[in-house]
């Protein structure tokens, strides 16, 4: 890059004079406008723009919300009624935040479920997967926080859980979960930083979703077929073209959140939730929010304290080493017949997991949860590795925009590449 | 295709989460059709009065709904005169005064409802131990709702052979354990309604249950009719975005 | 990778031409939905329900000896009542009105000649004016005296001297009895 002015081609001479000391017209027409971008998406590739808009929806609520919020463990409870009582819109702003912590792991769950389907994780992509897996941890600790806010059963009992989880590593245990309630028991310090936490969090998830779309903007997006584009016939401009498709799906999206949030805003929560927080008294069933059950699941699994903590982390540590697992050059299962059965498998075992956490950790439950857990790591550590060496991918389309013949090809009816079909 | 996949993992996402919670083995509670049942169900306000004045003459001797004020009685259809008169029955503790004195003076339409004992260690002292729970959320805070309230209120019995019951406990179908240290607290002609309407534990339990619906949930009259608003604002605009995707796609065939 | 997209029809696709009536139509729905959404958010900074229904303030008057004032709280604002002297009243009213910088004749600032109601707050930067306690300093008009920045306010609350714009506020009461006033 040069020293001087940026030579801008806009002509609005306000815009022009902005671009020329300070090129974010430019840029934004670079990155968005014209951005060369694989022409055969699929709606799979709507959900990084609906965790986008998600993320705004859940910073501009949270804040709103922590205007009326106390956080202290005598007015928590009260003020987040208060906010469904008096604040005007309140209950609106309390309920589009609440279901939108779902929406938002709905949403990063099929994100995240696409990526491994057609491997973008793999080269050159394995920096952007990373920085995804990162903002996937963020999410998962700013989500835990939050709940803890409204200070009810779920929320005392739930940290109170969650923060003993560190109290199975030797030696330190004990000094880290003392260090983090910021005393002997989860108070009210603990929930003072909970959510001073809560609110920063946020913020730095805004910091490495820039970065994951800077990393994705210099490799480019995969696509379904996961062949690299070959030339400007495998491309289109960002706009109009994703833009238009992306609406579609923001407001598909848009219609799922309001049913929930208009019609059954407690549906994916817990009524003890409803119940302040008794340090005396733990409810009968304790379960953590719907989100966080299959990582729960495959703790209950484990039957040793210290076991079942390393692998519930191990379980997304895993995901960050996905790149190096998989080793086969072909990145779309469309063209990995194992490879495909296996994922579904995977898939299968998630939601047994999600299922299983949420059912007491007894009997065939445990069983249950402690197969799919073994499916789960063998997924990533056994048959990925073993299937990169032995399967026999399909054979590829030569270029995204002359895909393999219709019909007679590997692919499954109607799947081909042209997304406008679909559409 | 693809959206159908894509819809179907949502579905099973959305439709699991629930299917976790329910499994707690609890007796199914009797199905009770309540006025804001579905989408467009509103509530019966001369239910909800009717189950104030139920709260207020039985309930409330153990129960307290910290969370509420008189004020708020006005959105079930109660006069500003009626809410003032509700109000000025209670005493209200205010202060300290210009010589530093606490001193009470009686309630106004802005103070919260009056709670029947000074804390939690009173309210024990005074039920043998037992917590009666505070009512202001309370059918936001069971599983089932209106609908477990109602049971509950119903659901006394005496009971069954070889049932170990413990001292001072009462045996109801829908508690949890079915053990309850509440007494049955409704009893047949307890209240005497203004509108006429007689006063069967039926009756009583189902207004009762109408009330504390409101009470947890005030907002949920204004939240369908906003939610219908914008689902039948978001069908068109989603109808002329997908038109419009379709024209800006079209000269890629 | 940046020289792969030429596809030359698709620049800038809602340009020109092809800005037809459903992309217009599309657009405007989503701009009225947006700002539709913008509302809920500011609502919410305007107060809230419990803060409106504490808008009122009830004063027993019973103990104000003449020439004494209380200052009672109403909104989280002060209010001033004072108990007006005869010689008081009769200064406020023998004021020439042109004189006045807002001009008010005191007969329309008060509801019973004894008692003078006002905020307790300065209309030039909102400090709480000096006079309450007898060994305020009171202004060279015997009212109320802003040490903020020196405005000087008479017997009927008028500003009389200094930058303050305006008279200090009568809030919205009524004699509920001889001696009680609720505010608001």
């Amino acid at each position: 890059m040069s020293i001087g002015l940026h030579k801008s081609d806009f002509k609005n001479p306000v815009v022009r004079w902005i671009d020329s000391r300070m090129p974010i017209f430019t840029m934004m027409q670079k990155e968005y406008g014209t951005f060369p971008t694989p022409r055969n998406f699929n709606y799979f590739w709507n959900f990084g723009a609906l965790a986008m808009v998600n993320l705004v929806i859940m910073i501009a609520t949270g804040i709103f919300l922590a205007m009326n919020y106390t956080p202290h463990t005598s007015m928590a409870f009260d003020s987040v009624e208060r906010i469904m009582r008096d604040v005007n819109y309140g209950w609106l702003l309390r309920y589009v935040h609440a279901n939108g912590a779902s929406m938002f792991f709905i949403v990063v769950y099929i994100h995240i479920w696409r990526g491994m389907f057609y491997g973008s994780y793999k080269a050159p992509r394995e920096l952007l997967w990373i920085l995804g897996v990162v903002i996937f941890l963020l999410m998962m600790a700013t989500a835990f926080m939050g709940y803890v806010l409204p200070w009810g059963q779920m929320s005392f009992w739930g940290a109170t859980v969650i923060t003993n989880l560190f109290s199975a590593f030797p030696v330190v245990g004990e000094h880290i979960v003392t260090l983090l309630w910021g005393g002997f028991s989860v108070d009210n310090p603990t929930l003072n930083r909970f959510f001073s936490l809560h609110y920063l969090l946020p913020f730095v998830i805004v910091g490495v979703v820039f970065l994951h779309i800077a990393a994705l903007h210099i490799t480019g997006s995969n696509n379904p077929l996961g062949i690299d584009p070959k030339g400007p016939q495998d491309t289109i401009p960002f706009h109009p073209y994703y833009t238009a498709k992306d609406s579609v799906g923001i407001v598909v999206y848009l219609m799922v959140f309001a049913v929930l949030v208009f019609f059954a805003p407690n549906y994916l929560g817990h009524p003890d939730n409803y119940i302040p927080a008794n340090p005396l008294v733990t409810p009968a069933h304790i379960v953590p929010e719907w989100y966080f059950l299959p990582f729960y699941a495959i703790l209950r699994a484990v039957p040793d304290k210290l076991g079942g903590v390393l692998m519930m982390f191990g379980a997304i540590a895993v995901l960050f080493v996905l790149p190096w697992l998989d080793g086969s050059p072909v990145r779309s299962m469309r063209f990995r017949p194992l490879a495909r059965i296996a994922f579904f498998l995977w898939t299968i075992a998630f939601g047994v997991l999600l299922w299983a956490g949420g059912k007491p950790a007894e009997g065939t439950y445990v069983l249950i949860a402690r197969l799919a857990t073994v499916y789960y790591f063998a997924y990533f550590l056994v048959i990925l590795p073993l299937l990169g060496r032995l399967e026999r991918p399909l054979p590829l389309p030569e270029s995204i925009a002359t895909p393999v013949l219709r019909g007679g090809g590997p692919l499954p009816a109607g799947a081909a590449n042209s997304p406008m079909e679909k559409a | 295709m693809k959206i159908l996949k894509a819809l179907a993992v949502l579905g099973a996402l959305v439709s699991l989460a629930p299917a976790a919670r329910a499994a707690e083995g609890a007796v199914e509670l009797p199905h009770t059709r309540f006025s804001f049942d579905g989408i467009f169900g509103t509530f019966d306000r001369a239910a909800a009065q009717r189950g104030f004045q139920v709260y207020k003459e039985v309930c409330s001797a153990c129960h307290s709904m910290r969370l509420l004020s008189y004020r708020n009685l006005r959105e079930i259809g109660l006069s500003e005169a009626q809410v003032q008169a509700i109000a000025a029955t209670v005493e209200v503790q205010d202060g300290p005064n210009d010589e530093g004195q606490m001193f009470a003076r009686p309630g106004r339409a802005s103070d919260r409802f009056h709670s029947p004992f000074a804390n939690e260690a009173a309210a024990r002292a005074a039920n043998n131990g037992a917590l009666p729970p505070d009512f202001s959320v309370i059918a936001k805070a069971r599983e089932g709702g209106a609908r477990y309230l109602h049971a509950l209120l119903t659901g006394y019995a005496d009971a069954p052979a070889g049932f170990n019951l413990g001292q001072g406990m009462n045996y109801n179908r829908y508690f949890p354990g079915h053990q309850i240290a509440m007494a049955p607290p409704l009893n047949e002609g307890q209240v005497t309604f203004a509108d006429q309407t007689p006063a069967t534990v039926e009756q009583m339990a189902h207004d009762v249950a109408t009330f504390l619906a409101w009470a947890a949930e005030p907002e949920l009259e204004e939240r369908r009719q906003m939610g219908v608003k914008i689902i039948l604002f978001l069908a068109v605009l989603g109808v002329l975005a997908y038109g419009v995707k379709r024209r800006v796609w079209a000269d890629l065939h | 990778m940046a020289d792969t997209a030429t596809n030359p029809g698709a620049e800038h696709g809602d340009g020109g031409n092809r800005r037809d009536f459903l992309k217009l139509t599309a657009g405007a729905f989503a701009a009225v939905g947006t700002g539709a959404i913008a509302w809920p958010f500011i609502s919410s900074m305007n107060p809230a329900r419990d803060v409106l229904a504490l808008a009122s303030t009830d004063v027993e008057l019973g103990p104000i000896a003449v020439g004494q004032a209380i200052t009672v709280v109403w909104r989280g604002k002060p209010v001033f009542v004072r108990r007006r002297t005869a010689q008081e009243i009769e200064a406020a009213r023998n004021v020439n009105l042109s004189e006045l910088r807002d001009p008010q004749p005191d007969q329309a600032r008060v509801q019973k000649d004894e008692w003078l109601v006002v905020i307790g707050i300065c209309t030039h930067l909102g400090c709480v004016p000096l006079g309450q306690k007898p060994t305020d300093e009171r202004g060279e008009y015997g009212g109320w005296f802003c040490p903020c920045h020196g405005s000087a306010y008479d017997t009927s609350g008028r500003i009389r001297r200094g930058p303050a714009p305006l008279n200090l506020a009568v809030p919205g009461y009524s004699f509920s009895s001889d001696t009680k006033i609720r505010i608001g």
